[in-house]
């Protein structure tokens, strides 16, 4: 019987060790866990980019501890009083909350990038596909009026299939409302760079998302108006395979540079020293 | 052409047509008994659009003989001069724009035509504008700017164009380009939905001080056969989707989203397109004498505020719950 048990052990022994090891979603390769966290979750073998949490982004962008949350309380609102075949949307919004501990897909605040004072803002893919709901819509336009009246900087990071479809127009009409906030920003002289991630799409590329003075994209980032499958079902062709890449925008003309996550937030500050309009230099 | 759910009116349509027949043939005297179908004909109308669902309004709003850009340029404007291109690339024949004058106002009108002959709904892409649409009618936009006269924009369109040069173009730029752009227009800008509001698409070209819908128009973040699609998994629901998705009218007014409805003849603006121009016409001169009062400060607040107002967090009516 000793022989049985000694066996069973063995079994469960790889189990456990393949908690330490990761698979990379584009290349499957196996990377050690510590080495992809201290990559940003970015592959070594093939340069992937995976998803960010808001917080993970947070981390890797401004300075440590100088985060400070604006309009942390800003939930969703079932404006219409959606209900699908499935489940209510307040339901859905409700346990979305709860599992991740965020109130929406976006999480906005002040903070200092290298030293330079910035107002930044970071979607989360999460939550709801990051969807452009009145909640995300308001912290927007808020973080760009913080940004106005206290005449710094602001930066977007966008991760988003779209509108919520849950909020039907309102959710639309918050592609105005941001870009009302943006367009203030510019007629102030206020510095205001976009940052691309994996995916973004619909209405928040139709609206903040692509009028960054800067448009920055995360390397390999899907980047799109209408989505690949949509496309194809219009135009009844395929697509070649690097549509609607970064890559394939820098190409297009709509994205200034792609940036790799560890270079990102050098980068940032650099770029934001030339936009202080007659102020002294920073150094960053 | 009737709709599905108009049979009860085809019903009555037809009884008045084999009356006539009828007379025709036999000189039969049926003046007493036409003029009563008649009535009957147009109390039925009536009810059956007193009583549309969300869905059955979406059919309306897409009603192939629904007046369409070309006829509220006739219908509406005493003269319009159009103008061509974006200056990029070319001339997007989804949208049309130029100098216009409606009443006493010279303007410059921007819309989308969706075409009325199958040759010309493919020469406009069925109302779906490109890049090149959207860039055009900033360019117009701009104009109107330099030239200080308002901009009066008809929307009507199932949506932005998904195709494969529409994203190399830059779909996404150009509509948010527009949005950005007519956030900080320095003239007055009168938004009417007179069809299909599709979307990002409709958006593009529907910022503005006031924004007036017909009252069998729609306005919808996507189109409900979309939605029924993704949430639903089942395109079939699209007349589920249109109702919990508020696309009409009064729903949009009730949500402070549009500031008027303009009320359509009885059976809809198909049914009698010069009254609807009229009123349509009526409606925006109306609005452009009370905008052009505003000084510019004013002007761009007030906008400004319209938009930041919508889906607004009311701390006081919201963190209790």
């Amino acid at each position: 019987m000793g022989w049985f048990r000694r066996s069973r052990k063995k079994q469960t022994q790889p189990v456990e060790q393949v908690d330490l090891w990761t698979i990379c979603p584009s290349c499957k390769a196996h990377i050690y866990k510590e080495e992809w966290a201290k990559a940003l979750m970015v592959c070594a073998k093939c340069g992937f980019h995976d998803k960010l949490t808001c917080h993970e982004r947070v981390a890797c962008t401004v300075d440590e501890k100088s985060f400070r949350e604006l309009d942390r309380d800003i939930k969703p609102r079932d404006h219409l009083k959606f209900s699908d075949a499935k489940s209510r949307y307040a339901d859905k919004a409700k346990e979305t909350t709860e599992e991740l501990g965020i109130n929406e897909a976006i999480l906005t605040g002040r903070a200092t990038l290298n030293g330079i004072p910035i107002v930044l803002g970071v979607m989360d893919f999460r939550f709801i596909g990051g969807s452009l709901s009145s909640g995300v819509g308001d912290k927007i336009y808020l973080a760009s009026d913080y940004a106005l009246r206290h005449k710094r900087p602001l930066i977007l990071f966008s991760a988003s299939g779209g509108a919520r479809m849950q909020e039907g127009i309102v959710s639309l009409m918050q592609m105005a409302k941001t870009c009302a906030g943006i367009s203030r920003l510019n007629k102030a002289g206020i510095p205001y760079i976009s940052v691309l991630t994996n995916p973004t799409f619909g209405g928040v590329s139709a609206s903040y998302a692509m009028v960054g003075d800067l448009n920055i994209a995360e390397p390999g980032a899907l980047i799109g108006f209408a989505g690949r499958r949509v496309i194809e079902q219009t135009i009844k062709q395929t697509l070649p395979p690097d549509f609607q890449t970064a890559e394939y925008l820098l190409a297009h003309g709509f994205v200034d540079r792609i940036v790799p996550r560890s270079e990102m937030k050098d980068l940032l500050a650099k770029v934001l020293c030339y936009g202080r309009r007659g102020k002294p230099p920073c150094k960053p | 052409m009737n709709l599905d759910f108009e049979q009860s009116i085809t019903e009555i349509e037809q009884q008045i047509a084999d009356l006539q027949k009828k007379a025709e043939a036999d000189g039969s005297n049926v003046k007493s008994d036409l003029s009563s179908l008649q009535k009957k004909l147009e109390a039925q109308i009536k009810k059956v659009y007193s009583e549309l669902t969300p869905w059955q309004t979406v059919q309306v709003a897409r009603h192939p003989e629904r007046p369409i850009m070309r006829d509220y340029i006739k219908g509406m404007f005493s003269e319009f001069i159009d103008l061509h291109g974006d200056r990029c690339f070319g001339d997007d024949q989804a949208l049309v724009g130029g100098f216009a004058t409606i009443g006493s106002h010279r303007c410059v009108l921007i819309g989308m035509d969706k075409g009325r002959t199958v040759e010309e709904k493919i020469k406009a892409n069925f109302g779906m504008s490109n890049p090149d649409g959207y860039r055009k009618a900033l360019r117009l936009m701009k104009l109107a700017e330099k030239y200080q006269i308002p901009v009066v924009s008809l929307v009507d369109t199932p949506a932005a164009y998904p195709g494969r040069e529409a994203e190399e173009r830059g779909q996404a730029e150009a509509i948010a380009r527009n949005l950005t752009e007519m956030a900080g227009l320095k003239v007055p800008i009168v938004v009417t939905v007179t069809g299909e509001g599709g979307s990002g698409g409709a958006l593009g070209i529907a910022v503005g001080d006031s924004v007036l819908m017909l009252s069998h128009s729609i306005y919808s973040v996507i189109p409900p056969e979309g939605c029924a699609a993704i949430l639903w998994r089942d395109a079939e629901k699209a007349p589920e989707a249109a109702e919990a998705l508020k696309v009409t009218a009064p729903s949009l007014l009730q949500m402070g989203i549009i500031d008027e409805i303009i009320q359509e003849p009885v059976g809809g603006a198909h049914r009698d397109p010069a009254a609807t121009f009229t009123a349509t016409r009526s409606a925006i001169v109306k609005r452009l004498s009370k905008l052009k009062k505003l000084s510019e400060h004013k002007l761009l607040a007030q906008r400004r505020e319209k938009y930041a107002r919508i889906g607004k967090y009311d701390r006081r009516r919201h963190s209790t719950h």
